[in-house]
């Protein structure tokens, strides 16, 4: 799977480095965090097609109890102008001796496609100890009445399975920097996957309760509780295992962005 | 006096250190005429006469105790202080000392449009290493400014103040002459300000709602009330916080350059009449003006004189200029306290009859909070949707309708490349470009503005505005061109009728043409529109006497008109004039030909 990331790595930095070249002669020009780039560009009368590229790492957290330590990633990146960018994400779960579970990347284009709604396709690799697929991936992300974010991506394997993930979580401002972030994520199967200890159905949830400090936009350490949940066939899977189906565990973490 | 610089010899690629937070010695203001009494307090010198050198280059400067590197002219921020005489042909050398391309844009002055430095509409922009000389006759008197339109470098402080002279003399008496321009300087590059509101735009909005502010609003409004509130900004993905996209989380707010700790001075002898030229440099601010203890009248406005009108307060948009005459009485210190829009931060500096003196600085008010209003549904019930009684409400006494048949300007409106155009309001539709569509647009041009009105104090509003003198062109328009100003918040893109600049094509105007521009603001900001070139003569009651403008601050929600005479070809920039609105898209060309 790390040939698999370092494509992603390369192909990521090779669309920054082709944009970058680009801009030299015409428009679009990249706009880098922290970058004076945005200087070069005296002669044109607006920048409304700049390029822009950022990351975020929304959870990188160690959990404890449960019977399940580890630390637990989850993260995206995405670089492009307002309708068309190359979209990243990755999250997974480290486990103590450096096995990987549940881990996903995804490299999707993603195209404004109304107010607050991107249209997102591409591909996952899923990331584990265990067997790993590959899928074509299809979704929307973007931000619900009352400033819900959600994702919602369909996801078809080279073994015909068939797959849906949906994601959302909402900020709770306590104070302007004391923040509570619910989350929840929840994966449902077309049938079972011995290979990778899914079950049909929905498969399994992992919600969260967060309370993070800014103390700035961009770093914020945070405390929470985790829950884990496996069903159905998954969840025997996880027994089998010796594991339990259900978990709740103490998160602490790093939320941060550039 | 030639326009060689005075502090400074024109030494290329020097340095020099703005201080920021050092005393300020107030030197002796001298009396009437204004080159000398301008030149008194501050670094920031005065440049007279019809031949100008002016070196742009990096300046070292330190407005919050961190040192940074602005942009400056002749090695200061801001830039000098340019004084010209209505009627002279001014020649002015402008040499990029930067390792990029700059440009100089004199606003508000009617020149030739080769002359106006916008680059790729005016000319190509001036390369590193060159010099452009930019040569026009100044036609008019008044307050005004320049600044660069290259990129963020306005931000980085490339910006100063332009005073000219009026032939006949002033309409006003006064012993005094102060410039105050305002600005915002933030320690961040604007660069990383524009990206960081790409990725969450409300990134430098510390005054939003918490859990705290809900129950406090249960308590006084109710709790259905508070919850329909909520549900209702919640459905549209706004908050009614946004009063600024940039604050004073990251702004410093200076007058002359100055932070308010620096307390920039200006002396009076009591009972001497002062005149304030304020100017409104910043990038992305809007502030309030006022000082305590004394009345502000106000005589002219974006370079023009207009009726005395006496208040307490002015609002001062983006780029906008007003001219106020004080009369201090007491042998006392008095504050002039701009604060912003949003009350994040204020800038400050002091009326004193003597240097090192500190009047009361007041307390910021409290932060105001949108409304419907500003959404372009003020009062709106949901039978009477895409009726036309808003627009009724916006028809002006001054708006000569008797002059027009409404057919031809009906007829004759443009229509936006693929935007069909029913009414007003039109066929303007929620997009990528556009999350709000002002369905009931009001005629606001009576309202002092979010967080003024009612604050007890007597606050300008536009239809104070009255020109000194009867407007020139008294021909009615033939046409109407009507605009929305759009924009998405969540997704930071801004734009006129749902496009951005490079999506749009030029708005053509012939040669001599008279047209009246009918604006729509779809946004729930406030966006100071500017149009290059051409004057933007206000319809806002005034009739025949409606104040000529270059720069007009557009409400949330508002629909307001103004009439244009085209008589200089060329190909003009027409823009918010919000820094980071109009790089982002919300700019057009508008070509006379």
């Amino acid at each position: 799977m790390s040939t698999l990331r370092i494509l992603l790595i390369a192909s990521l930095l090779g669309f920054a480095v082709f944009s970058a070249k680009a801009e030299t002669q015409t428009e679009p020009q990249i706009i880098l965090p922290g970058s004076m780039m945005g200087h070069g560009d005296g002669d044109m009368a607006a920048m409304d097609r700049s390029i822009f590229f950022h990351g975020i790492l929304d959870q990188a957290e160690g959990r404890i109890g449960g019977g399940q330590s580890g630390f637990r990633w989850s993260g995206q990146a995405w670089i492009g102008t307002d309708y068309d960018k190359l979209w990243l994400k990755s999250e997974g779960f480290a486990l103590g001796k450096g096995g990987v579970e549940d881990g996903q990347n995804e490299v999707l284009y993603s195209r404004a496609v109304s107010t607050f709604l991107d249209l997102q396709a591409g591909l996952r690799t899923d990331w584990d100890s265990g067997t790993g697929r590959t899928w074509a991936a299809l979704g929307v992300q973007g931000l619900a009445p009352l400033f819900f974010d959600y994702e919602v991506t369909g996801y078809l394997s080279d073994g015909g399975h068939a797959a849906l993930k949906l994601a959302g979580s909402y900020d709770l401002l306590i104070t302007q920097r004391l923040i509570l972030q619910p989350n929840i994520e929840m994966n449902f199967y077309s049938k079972a996957d011995l290979g990778r200890r899914v079950g049909a159905g929905l498969s399994d949830i992992d919600a969260g309760l967060r309370l993070r400090y800014e103390i700035s936009r961009k770093f914020a350490p945070y405390v929470g509780v985790a829950y884990v949940g496996r069903f159905g066939e998954t969840a025997r899977f996880a027994r089998q295992e010796g594991e339990g189906a259900t978990a709740v565990q103490f998160v602490f973490g790093i939320r941060s962005w550039f | 006096m030639k326009g060689t610089p005075l502090a400074e010899s024109p030494d290329v690629g020097r340095r020099r250190f703005v201080q920021g937070l050092a005393a300020v010695t107030a030197a002796a203001a001298l009396p009437f005429p204004l080159r000398s009494a301008l030149a008194a307090p501050g670094p920031a010198p005065i440049l007279s006469g019809r031949d100008f050198a002016l070196e742009i280059g990096p300046v070292a400067a330190n407005m919050t105790g961190r040192p940074r590197m602005a942009i400056g002219v002749n090695g200061q921020v801001p830039a000098p202080i340019l004084h010209w005489r209505e009627g002279d042909t001014v020649t002015l050398a402008v040499t990029n000392r930067l390792s990029e391309p700059t440009s100089i844009h004199w606003h508000g002055i009617r020149t030739p449009a080769d002359m106006d430095g916008v680059p790729g509409l005016s000319f190509p922009g001036i390369a590193p290493g060159e010099t452009f000389t930019y040569r026009f006759r100044v036609p008019q008197s008044g307050t005004y400014w320049y600044h660069s339109h290259s990129g963020f470098q306005e931000q980085s402080g490339l910006y100063g103040a332009i005073v000219i002279e009026p032939r006949g003399g002033y309409a006003q008496t006064f012993d005094r002459d102060y410039v105050v321009l305002l600005s915002d300087w933030s320690d961040e590059n604007p660069e990383t300000i524009v990206s960081n509101l790409k990725f969450q735009p409300d990134y430098y909005n510390y005054g939003q709602r918490t859990v705290g502010t809900f129950f406090a609003d249960v308590r006084e409004k109710g709790l259905g009330a508070t919850v329909s509130d909520r549900l209702e900004w919640g459905e549209m993905r706004m908050s009614p916080t946004d009063i600024a996209d940039v604050t004073g989380a990251t702004y410093t707010y200076l007058v002359n350059g100055k932070p308010p700790a620096a307390n920039w001075t200006a002396l009076f002898r009591p009972g001497e009449r002062v005149r304030l030229r304020f100017i409104n440099g910043a990038s992305q601010s809007i502030f309030d003006v006022r000082i305590p203890g004394l009345k502000l009248t106000v005589v002219q406005a974006d370079g023009n004189d207009v009726e005395p009108v006496v208040v307490d307060e002015i609002r001062i948009g983006t780029a906008e200029t007003y001219d106020v005459v004080v009369q201090p009485a007491a042998e006392q210190a008095y504050t002039i306290f701009a604060q912003a829009a949003d009350r994040s931060g204020y800038a400050r500096g002091t009326l004193a009859p003597r240097g090192g003196m500190s009047g009361l600085i007041p307390p910021l008010d409290p932060r105001p909070i949108r409304g419907m209003a500003d959404m372009g549904m003020a009062g709106m019930d949901h039978g009477s949707m895409g009726g036309m009684s808003g627009m009724d409400q916006a028809s002006m006494p001054g708006m000569d309708h008797a002059a027009m048949g409404h057919g031809t300007m009906a007829d004759s409106a443009p229509k936006a490349p693929g935007m069909a155009m029913s009414g007003e309001t039109g066929t303007l539709t929620r997009g990528v470009e556009v999350d709000n569509v002002a369905m009931m647009p009001q005629d606001r041009l009576g309202e002092a503005g979010t967080g003024l009105d009612n604050n007890g104090r007597r606050v300008l509003r536009y239809t104070d505005l009255r020109a000194l003198k009867p407007g020139d062109d008294k021909r009615p328009p033939s046409r109407e061109i009507v605009l929305h100003l759009t924009g998405n918040m969540q997704r930071f893109i801004w734009g006129f009728d749902g496009k951005k600049f490079s999506e749009a094509q030029p708005i053509h105007l012939a040669r001599n043409e008279r047209v009246r521009f009918v604006l729509i603001n779809d946004t729930m900001m406030e966006h100071p529109i500017h149009l290059h070139g051409l004057w933007s003569e206000l319809e806002n009651g005034e009739g025949e006497y409606r104040p000529y403008k270059h720069t007009i601050l557009v409400k949330p929600g508002e629909r307001l008109s103004y009439l244009v005479t085209a008589d200089e070809p060329g190909r003009w920039a027409y823009h918010c004039h919000l820094l980071y609105h109009m790089e982002m898209g919300m700019f057009r060309e508008v070509r006379v030909a």
